[in-house]
């Protein structure tokens, strides 16, 4: 699948946006007045940055609004509704913390879990995918979601929880992938189902239907991402576990902190990159490619 | 809104015959033309006479080569676009209700002016049957010529998808097949009509029948090594040639 820019800022931003407004939901920390502002801004920024960034891949922006219709099956639009069911939530939330100093918890935790809801709503648009088998299953949503947690304790300065949530984050990741690359064969979907030729015998693509390229190939054969794929992974998981657990384990400055937040926020980019650039998706096998 | 019907009353589709089809092209070509001047956005092309031209199509022909454990690979012509599915994973993923499937005829069609672009039934469908247009930045695809299987402007022989008016070798079929008695079923059934990716689920209307099986060689006459080669030595001014030039 071709990595978009905007989908993966958006995706990474927003995840770590909600993850974060899901440790203030539920009062860790439990900050008030400017503080309380400071950590909401952050979430804010991040999370409707994200959501602005999604907004960039439409080829009509200026209809988005319609998104919210269709909740009954799309997962796109149960995302479109439930981003911003959290966000007015914990605007709620965020104002009572900031100019009350209450923390009013039913709303919080309603919030907390809205969040955590969109993010779950956001993996399950490429989950749902059985076109693309390396996204069609469960580890998609809790790759996602042990992310967003993890990056979210860190960005709350929850430091304990920080530091097994990434690890944890750091198992799914890697199973995520260990998986990931047996789904495709294990789909069973081949040139010989696609074409229904294979009674015959051997299929091979022989002329693509035009010269140039297309629509179709542009968006879903990407190929340079899989040349390196082995290094990035090795990238990835260093720069989003393995770095912060070291840089959290030493005694807490802000300093530390700080570049464990960089670290880790990078990992995940490098990770999110992977997620689309070695995606494949089965039309590829129309033109014989993957 | 893009729950799908529990059932059409019509199976409108297409039935291809990959046994007919000699891959000329010309149901693109006339697909490009009819949708791109009819019904919706044109489908447009972009550096269409530059280096790397590109463009919408709703309806590609695809080549196979089929290399059976004997004899001669096949050559197989391919046409594929929308199979209008029974289970249309592109209609479901779509967030404003711009895609849907008609209860009357099962055509799975896009509203146009309902639609954002976001691409995510494009990447729902494993056909590859939308494309979204660079122009537009709307999702486009085969919409069975709906606009000319009713149009009463239209000649009766033209109530036809424009592909299957134009295709000169008989390659393609419109009809319903829901209706087990109608032509194309009947077609289907003789044949041996298959679904493409039946694996994922989504049951798709349009069918294609396989290629017959191919002749067999005739037997070779079982004296024939026996028989004077009809292929003679050459004789006169060539055979001395022959017969000096190998000696070199």
């Amino acid at each position: 699948m071709h990595p978009a820019p905007s989908v993966i800022f958006f995706s990474v931003f927003s995840g770590l946006g909600f993850g974060l407004l899901f440790w203030l939901g539920l009062g860790w920390p439990s900050a008030t007045g400017i503080v309380a502002f400071v950590f909401f801004a952050i979430a804010y920024v991040l999370a409707v940055g994200g959501l602005i960034a999604s907004t960039f891949h439409l080829g009509q922006p200026k209809r988005a609004l319609k998104a919210f219709s269709q909740w009954k099956t799309s997962w796109l639009s149960r995302e479109a509704i439930c981003a911003v069911a959290a966000l007015f939530l914990m605007a709620i939330y965020g104002a009572g913390a900031v100019f009350y100093g209450q923390h009013w918890r039913v709303i919080g935790v309603l919030g907390a879990l809205l969040s955590l809801g969109t993010v779950f709503t956001t993996s399950m648009i490429y989950a749902q995918l059985r076109t693309v088998p390396r996204w069609h299953m469960p580890l998609t949503p809790l790759n996602f979601l042990s992310l967003s947690v993890a990056g979210g304790a860190l960005l709350a300065g929850q430091v304990t929880w920080a530091l097994w949530l990434i690890l944890i984050a750091g198992g799914v990741q890697l199973a995520t992938w260990i998986i990931g690359d047996t789904r495709f064969a294990a789909s069973g979907t081949t040139l010989a189902t696609a074409t229904q030729l294979g009674g015959i015998g051997q299929v091979r693509a022989f002329e693509p239907p035009h010269t140039g390229t297309n629509y179709l190939l542009r968006e879903f054969v990407h190929v340079i991402g899989r040349r390196h794929a082995t290094k990035l992974r090795v990238i990835a998981l260093g720069l989003m576990v393995v770095v912060p657990v070291i840089l959290l384990l030493v005694p807490f400055s802000h300093i530390a902190g700080g570049l464990a937040l960089l670290a880790h926020v990078a990992g995940v980019f490098t990770a999110r990159w992977l997620f689309f650039a070695q995606a494949e998706h089965v039309v590829g096998l129309y033109y014989g490619k993957r | 809104m893009t729950e799908l019907p529990q059932s059409t009353q019509k199976k409108l589709g297409l039935v291809i015959d990959l046994d007919t089809c000699v891959g000329c092209h010309a149901c693109v070509i006339s697909c490009k033309g009819w949708n791109t001047e009819n019904y919706g956005a044109p489908l447009s092309d972009q550096d269409a006479y530059g280096a790397a031209p590109s463009g919408t199509f709703l309806n590609r022909v695809h080549s196979y080569e089929v290399q059976p454990d004997t004899g001669p690979a096949q050559l197989v012509h391919f046409p594929k676009s929308c199979l209008h599915c029974e289970d249309a994973p592109c209609v479901t993923v779509c967030p404003t209700g711009a895609s849907y499937k008609r209860v009357e005829d099962g055509i799975v069609l896009v509203n146009e002016s309902d639609c954002i672009g976001c691409g995510l039934c494009a990447w729902a469908c494993p056909y590859g049957a939308r494309e979204l247009d660079q122009a537009a930045g709307v999702m486009k695809k085969c919409t069975l010529c709906v606009d000319r299987i009713y149009n009463d402007n239209l000649p009766q022989e033209d109530h036809i998808p424009a592909c299957v008016r134009t295709c000169p070798s008989g390659a393609r079929h419109f009809g319903d097949l829901g209706d087990p008695e109608s032509e194309v079923s009947q077609l289907v059934a003789q044949r041996g009509g298959v679904d493409l990716m039946p694996e994922m689920g989504t049951k798709p209307v349009n069918k294609y029948l396989p290629p017959r099986p191919k002749d067999q060689p005739p037997d070779l006459d079982v004296l024939a090594p026996f028989l004077a080669p009809i292929d003679q030595e050459p004789k006169g001014f060539l055979g001395w040639l022959d017969r000096t030039l190998d000696k070199i």
